[in-house]
């Protein structure tokens, strides 16, 4: 692509400012936006140099030099040597942090949940269904993935929603022309909605709540988990049938099972299970569960977490928590109960991270969600961590994703200012090492009518 | 009795002053004046539940409540200009004109998200009917007086209003089909004209009837008058320029439609509500003279909400059209100062512009920016005090004043948790509160949802 061509500092200025142009250049075809790329921006040699670098593992360096080869951080630091032929962006006032990730998202997954049913792939028919697969269905054309990818976001972890036991949530970046470009982990977890408590005839909001027999739910509610129980401990013995039969041909052949074998991973304890719970109650019960099953469980959601800090802490046991901009849920609850929640796990020690729970448009609005925490009691470097190291670790996959290390995957945004603050631009953005154009189907429709007199 | 009468007079006339006799001084902050621009180590002197001066070294009564304003930021109190808090019930959804029910007869002053937005520094709300139908119900503008009685909520002077809406959710089209049930009328776009249309033809021939009996009574005293007819008093008041159009849309063309009817028949659209796709006629909704409310950056809810951009604020207010920020949700009211900075991210308006997307454009919109909407002298003493910029997200609000009255204070917030957790742990221990060992579980309240249900949020992960 004619774009490796360019080298040296004036070049690259003028490639860039090709890259801003390019939504420009798109959306003269009015009323027909399209941020859909059929080629991958080729990976390269890049230097963000002269930049604050906040590398969130260590300290932030300034006037430092990133730079970016096949994919990868090569090299971090202010004694870096800039490689011939590389192409440089030049990062005075400017500073890098490692691309933000969400987990608790369903991107991609739907288009329009109102009104077009069409593009909701969210969740399966029953309440087992640990073999969908979320890597299967995710839209790399969705303009969701554009929209947020241009806020700084660069991952997400995309999750399917329906039942019980609802499937396997994939790890992505949010560019690729198909989903296995996509995939950073693409069975990254299995998802389970542990029961709820006490929504016996609940609707949308609690509008149309009825009393409900409290014991009646109870017993609803374990034959549920028992569901989910005889389903797992199904997959066990599944998982020591085929091993059985794999160490001794002599022994019955197991049938293949679809439906099983993709457990086997979380019921021997190698791969984490998120448990979908934000009430008390529901998340002792999954945390139990856990234990009996002697699974990896994350929660995901996690309103109430900070009343079972230390229990967390005990188990070391990491939440998601999606609702820091829910109203708490009860009356009584102070105001600010799930904006302190942060503040308050960071305080007990407990493993968590910051999502915006949101199925997609309101996924760009990440940064808020962890800058809400800080205005709340979380430090301002465990706001950002929160975003983007703690996802990594919890999601296990800080090895690659979640700081700026040499070695890491470039996913780097560079911004004129604080990641967290809404007047932040973001400037440049790599993903897996490759430079990302900063248009959207939104940017595309404002040029498109931004001048219409 | 007239003894009685004289003893009601003085109780009621010391209720209505004993609340508004305390005099505060915030001193030395910087203050967002939004007309005046931004004001450093200034100080504010409310009296009287006004805004009695802003400038320097200003001199307070002994008695007066002297805060230290020293690294705080003084704003005046966000005006939320969509919202269904405190409201009991939002759509009466069973005709397509609803115009005699008003959200006033429905006000619930003990709704706990109006503490949460009053934590927010949200001082006024613009509490609207539902989008079920073509023309709605009258609106009500309150001031967020947590605590006090309803009549006392309601913001004296402010423009009555009535809620319009056309597209999707008028169209019942989430509605299922259900065999043997008859879809209400209209089903697309244009029976939702057509049911506009009749509506204002009926009300201009009733305000005729209603014309031509009061010229004719002047001369015969004995004349019947006209039957009255609620549902078509509030058009004649729109026809004569007494009551705002707030009309919740979506799309380009119903935007259009509305402005065309309403030409038609002689009056103006006050604020198009939402109106996501308003960038796209930006100049005919500026021509018409015509505000809009939105969201920031929702979008990608329902189809009509796929062409949404959150460029939307920045071309419009450069097209010449007063926009407001609002929430249409408990939730989202409670960070209205995020949602005007994006404004700033996404179309580079001025600091000053997005201020006003919350504060006094909202005013404008709803009449009332004589009294409130930015910080000068006269104005009421509706303000918060922020401890950082509230643009900035690490921002939050240390207090709240509502006519000179303190109706938020974290200090005070914080303070009374302890004694909050004692309580609640003792009531969790009374009898009647414990769970029975069967049957059924204590009866929960019910509420309405929190955010409006016909924008409802997608489902959660």
């Amino acid at each position: 692509m004619r774009l490796c061509a360019f080298a040296g500092e004036k070049q690259m200025k003028i490639l860039l400012t090709l890259i801003l142009c390019a939504g420009s250049v798109v959306a003269q075809q009015i009323g027909n936006p399209t941020t859909q790329q059929g080629v991958l921006p080729p990976r390269g040699t890049f230097a963000i140099r002269n930049a604050r670098i906040v590398t969130v593992t260590g300290p932030d360096i300034e006037n430092g030099t990133v730079v970016i080869r096949d994919g990868k951080i090569e090299a971090v630091g202010t004694n870096v040597s800039v490689p011939a032929g590389a192409q440089t962006i030049d990062g005075r006032g400017l500073s890098v942090y490692p691309g933000m990730i969400d987990a608790g998202t369903n991107m991609g997954l739907v288009e329009v949940p109102q009104g077009a049913n069409g593009t909701v792939d969210l969740s399966e028919v029953g309440d087992l269904n640990p073999n969908a697969k979320a890597i299967i269905a995710v839209n790399p054309h969705s303009a969701h993935i554009g929209v947020t990818r241009v806020e700084g976001i660069t991952n997400t972890l995309t999750a399917p929603t329906g039942g019980l036991i609802s499937g396997q949530a994939a790890l992505i970046n949010l560019l690729g022309t198909a989903p296995k470009e996509m995939a950073v982990v693409p069975q990254a977890a299995l998802v389970i909605n542990y029961p709820r408590i006490g929504f016996g005839g609940g609707g949308f909001g609690g509008g149309f709540q009825q009393p409900t027999n409290l014991a009646d739910t109870l017993t609803a509610n374990e034959r549920q988990v028992e569901q989910i129980r005889k389903m797992l401990r199904d997959a066990e013995a599944y998982g020591r049938a085929q091993d059985a039969y794999a160490k001794d041909k002599s022994v019955p052949r197991p049938d293949r099972n679809v439906v099983l074998e993709p457990l086997v991973p979380y019921v021997r304890g190698e791969q984490p299970v998120i448990f979908r719970a934000d009430r008390e109650a529901e998340i002792r019960g999954a945390i139990r569960f856990a234990e009996e099953m002697k699974l990896k469980p994350i929660i995901l959601g996690g309103n109430d977490a900070w009343k079972v800090a230390s229990l967390l802490k005990e188990k070391n046991i990491p939440v998601i928590l999606t609702g820091i901009f829910s109203l708490p849920s009860r009356e009584d609850d102070a105001y600010d109960a799930l904006y302190e929640n942060p503040a308050k796990l960071q305080q007990a020690g407990v493993r968590f991270c910051i999502s915006t729970g949101d199925a997609g448009p309101e996924v760009r609005n990440l940064a808020q969600y962890a800058g809400m925490a800080a205005a709340f009691g979380l430090s301002k470097s465990d706001a950002v961590k929160s975003v983007t190291l703690y996802p990594a670790q919890i999601l296990n996959v800080a090895d690659r994703l979640g700081s700026i290390e040499v070695g890491k995957m470039a996913n780097l945004v560079v911004t004129d200012g604080d990641l967290l603050e809404i007047r932040t631009r973001i400037k440049y953005l790599l993903i897996d090492g490759r430079p990302v154009v900063l248009s959207s189907r939104h940017t595309e429709l404002n040029d498109a009518f931004k001048n219409r007199k | 009795m007239k003894r009685l009468i004289v003893f009601l007079t003085i109780l009621g006339t010391f209720a209505l002053t004993a609340h508004a006799q305390t005099e505060t001084l915030i001193r030395n902050a910087t203050v967002l004046t939004v007309t005046q621009g931004t004001l450093q180590n200034t100080d504010v002197l409310l009296r009287n539940g006004k805004i009695a001066a802003v400038g320097k070294n200003l001199k307070a009564s002994a008695n007066a409540r002297v805060i230290d304003g020293t690294g705080k930021f003084v704003m005046p109190g966000i005006i939320d200009c969509h919202s269904h808090s405190m409201l009991d019930t939002i759509n009466e959804g069973t005709l397509a004109v609803t115009s005699m029910v008003r959200t006033q007869d429905v006000l619930n002053t003990t709704d706990v998200d109006l503490y949460r937005e009053l934590a927010g520094g949200v001082t006024t709300l613009n509490l609207l009917h539902g989008s079920a139908n073509p023309i709605g119900g009258l609106n009500t503008v309150v001031k967020i007086k947590y605590g006090r009685p309803a009549s006392e909520f309601l913001f004296p002077g402010a423009m009555p209003g009535i809620k319009f809406a056309l597209g999707e959710n008028v169209k019942r089209s989430s509605q299922p089909n259900l065999p043997g049930v008859t879809r209400r009328y209209p089903n697309t776009r244009m029976g939702v004209e057509e049911t506009i249309r009749d509506a204002f033809t009926r009300a201009r021939d009733y305000k005729r009837t209603w014309d031509e009996y009061r010229e004719a009574v002047k001369k015969d005293k004995n004349l019947m008058p006209p039957r009255r007819d609620l549902q078509l008093e509030p058009l004649v008041e729109i026809l004569e320029g007494k009551r705002y159009v707030h009309a919740h849309c979506y799309i380009a063309s119903e935007i259009l439609m509305l402005i065309s009817i309403a030409d038609e028949f002689g009056f103006k659209i006050k604020t198009f509500q939402h109106v996501l796709e308003g960038y796209k006629v930006a100049k005919e909704i500026a021509a018409h003279g015509a505000g809009a409310s939105i969201f920031a950056d929702s979008w990608g809810y329902k189809i009509e909400a796929y062409d949404a951009i959150p460029y939307n604020a920045a071309i419009m207010t450069r097209a010449g059209v007063v926009v407001s920020m609002n929430s249409d949700s408990d939730e989202r009211a409670r960070r209205l100062n995020i949602e005007a900075a994006k404004a700033m991210h996404w179309g580079d308006l001025t600091e000053e512009q997005a201020l006003k997307l919350v504060t006094l454009n909202p005013a404008i919109q709803l009449g009332i920016q004589e009294r409130v909407g930015s910080i000068e002298v006269g104005k009421d003493a509706d303000i918060a005090i922020w401890n950082g910029h509230p643009f900035s997200v690490y921002a939050r609000v240390d207090t709240t004043f509502i006519d000179g009255d303190v109706y938020f204070d974290r200090e005070k917030d914080l303070a009374r948790r302890p004694e909050l957790a004692k309580e609640r742990a003792t009531l969790e221990q009374a009898e009647p509160n414990k769970p029975p060992a069967r049957g059924q579980s204590p009866q929960t309240p019910r509420r309405r949802p929190s955010s409006h249900e016909d924008d409802a949020e997608v489902e959660k992960p």
